[in-house]
């Protein structure tokens, strides 16, 4: 559905993409996910038309975007990273804007109101847009994406800025569209693509430095995990007990205290778990066990773990 | 294009900048036509036309400075480049929106003529060819306001930097007496709206005068064009 290749871009002689390919089986959800300028919006600007690429070919279902770039866009439906909304005009209106920007053909009056009601925006369809919430906002601007049901959705950081409950609302609403629609979302939160895309590409500093079903990334993500362990008793010798244990690669103290107790940084060797021992030790020695914590991977952590996998990998 | 023209013009009624074009349009048009036919008790209305290209220098860069300016800085830019719509079309719609707004209000101030035409006798063809005149810079100025407006993302700059632009090119003969050199008042004269106006005002239609308006308009809107072809490959 999607074809990248060697997208290369640079604005004002720096590079943004060095040579980017990838391509989207028809019915897939891909996540994009990189760190804040990574590339990612570069690349989905160029995909969508927005922007035209230093060299490289982008196809969308067959039709090159450089070339005939009105028929490529009529297959896509694109949410920038901020919503294009007119602030002046009633979400109706609105719609309708973009119903005749996109010369659609289908039933104007039943397609919009079927794409409100998957958005969930009927009932504030005759307000203006001006005075919505952050995350109605976020859902007219997801409701332009699917006007004229374009086979190609692609969301650019849809849920930046929403609150948890509205967060949840709108990966329920992706998962949805990917039942009859090609997504591309990017993101640089790693649970939320987990949570949504079968697929995952990591994007830094200009290059894909993965691209792999989002099992597979999770578990190089995953490869050794990090805990937060509180512990009552003397902290030399509970570190040292610590790292004794099997399976533990490596302990410290981090200098906070929880009352009597002290919290230590403990990873475990890939594939082990180490809760249960963790558990005996401390009951063995009567050290009172206050907290368990498996601290969650960000981004950073990923990119290191994935890049240090790849290196592994090349020596071998 | 339909769809942009239609949703431009509605936004110059659904916030108050077309009301204010309209009326201070119409508030310094009817100051200007009581005091330059009535009370001097003429019924030429070419004077009248003079002073108005000088209004138009404040005027017209209210109708057109928010028209790509406000779009790149709410980034709504991005729905009308990704739609299946090229940009020339985008640019011309916007282009007409504008001027539609410009013309009928125009149209509108030509009511003047019909009290005067009860005190005496007004010269129908004189009125006539300088109100097409009239039209004709209007044109000009829109596109001239439209592409400052795709230069920068803030109303105020695309105002105050078209009403620069308007200034120089409707004054620029104004200042041949002060300078020697017989090359530069050529160009001046030759840059002037107002002086290639004249005519207009002698009962002439100068059909160059026509074209170079006309022209103006066109280089203009190629410009427009360009700036945004331009920005997708920077």
């Amino acid at each position: 559905m999607i074809e990248i290749q060697s997208l290369i871009k640079t604005y004002g002689g720096k590079p943004a993409l060095e040579g980017v390919s990838f391509t989207v089986g028809e019915g897939e959800i891909v996540g994009f996910l990189g760190p804040n300028g990574a590339g990612k919006s570069t690349t989905l600007n160029i995909l969508t038309g927005y922007l035209s690429a230093t060299s490289g070919t982008v196809k969308v279902g067959g039709i090159d975007v450089f070339e005939f770039p009105d028929e490529a866009k009529k297959l896509i439906g694109f949410l920038p990273e901020q919503p294009p909304l007119y602030p002046e005009m009633k979400v109706r209106e609105y719609l309708n804007f973009i119903y005749e920007l996109k010369k659609c053909t289908l039933n104007r009056k039943k397609h919009l109101e079927e794409i409100m009601q998957v958005t969930k925006i009927l009932d504030v369809k005759d307000r203006l847009i001006s005075n919505l919430s952050k995350g109605y906002r976020q859902r007219v601007g997801i409701a332009q994406a699917l006007v004229g049901n374009p086979p190609i959705i692609i969301l650019d950081e849809p849920t930046v800025g929403l609150d948890p409950k509205q967060i949840i609302e709108i990966r329920n609403l992706i998962r949805n569209l990917g039942k009859n629609h090609t997504v591309i979302l990017s993101s640089h939160i790693l649970s939320e693509v987990q949570s949504v895309c079968g697929r995952v590409i990591i994007i830094n500093e200009g290059r894909i430095i993965a691209d792999e079903v989002t099992d597979n990334i999770t578990r190089v993500a995953e490869d050794g995990r990090d805990y937060s362990v509180k512990l009552c008793g003397p902290q030399r010798e509970v570190l040292s007990a610590l790292r004794a244990i099997n399976g533990i690669v490596f302990a410290e103290a981090t200098g906070d205290r929880d009352g009597d107790a002290v919290t230590y940084r403990v990873r475990s060797e890939s594939g082990v778990d180490i809760r249960k021992p963790l558990f005996y030790l401390a009951s063995k020695n009567d050290w009172p066990l206050v907290g368990l914590e498996a601290i969650g991977m960000d981004l950073e952590d990923v990119f290191v773990r994935i890049m240090d996998a790849d290196e592994r990998k090349n020596h071998r | 294009m339909t769809a942009i023209y239609k949703k431009e013009l509605r936004s110059y009624f659904t916030t108050p900048l077309g009301y204010v074009f309209c009326a201070v349009y119409l508030a310094i048009s009817g100051f200007l036509f009581s005091v330059l036919t009535v009370h001097q008790g003429t019924t030429d209305i070419s004077g009248y036309f003079s002073i108005m290209i000088f209004g138009y220098i404040v005027l017209l860069p209210l109708l057109t400075m928010k028209s790509f300016s406000e779009e790149r800085r709410a980034r709504t830019e991005q729905v009308l480049m990704t739609s299946p719509t090229s940009v020339t079309s985008i640019v011309f719609a916007k282009f007409l929106a504008s001027y539609t707004i410009f013309a009928g209000t125009l149209l509108v101030s030509c009511l003047y003529f019909i009290p005067l035409s009860k005190y005496g006798t007004v010269n129908g063809p004189r009125t006539f060819g300088c109100l097409i005149a009239m039209f004709l810079i209007g044109l000009a100025f829109t596109a001239i306001g439209i592409f400052v407006s795709s230069l920068t993302e803030s109303t105020v700059t695309a105002a105050v930097g078209t009403m620069a632009i308007l200034l120089v090119s409707v004054s620029a003969s104004l200042f041949n007496s002060l300078i020697d050199s017989y090359f530069v008042r050529q160009i001046l004269s030759w840059i002037s709206f107002y002086g290639r106006y004249q005519n207009f005002t002698y009962g002439f239609f100068d059909y160059s005068a026509a074209l170079y308006y006309v022209s103006v308009t066109a280089v203009f809107l190629f410009l427009t064009v360009r700036v945004h072809e331009r920005r997708r490959w920077a």
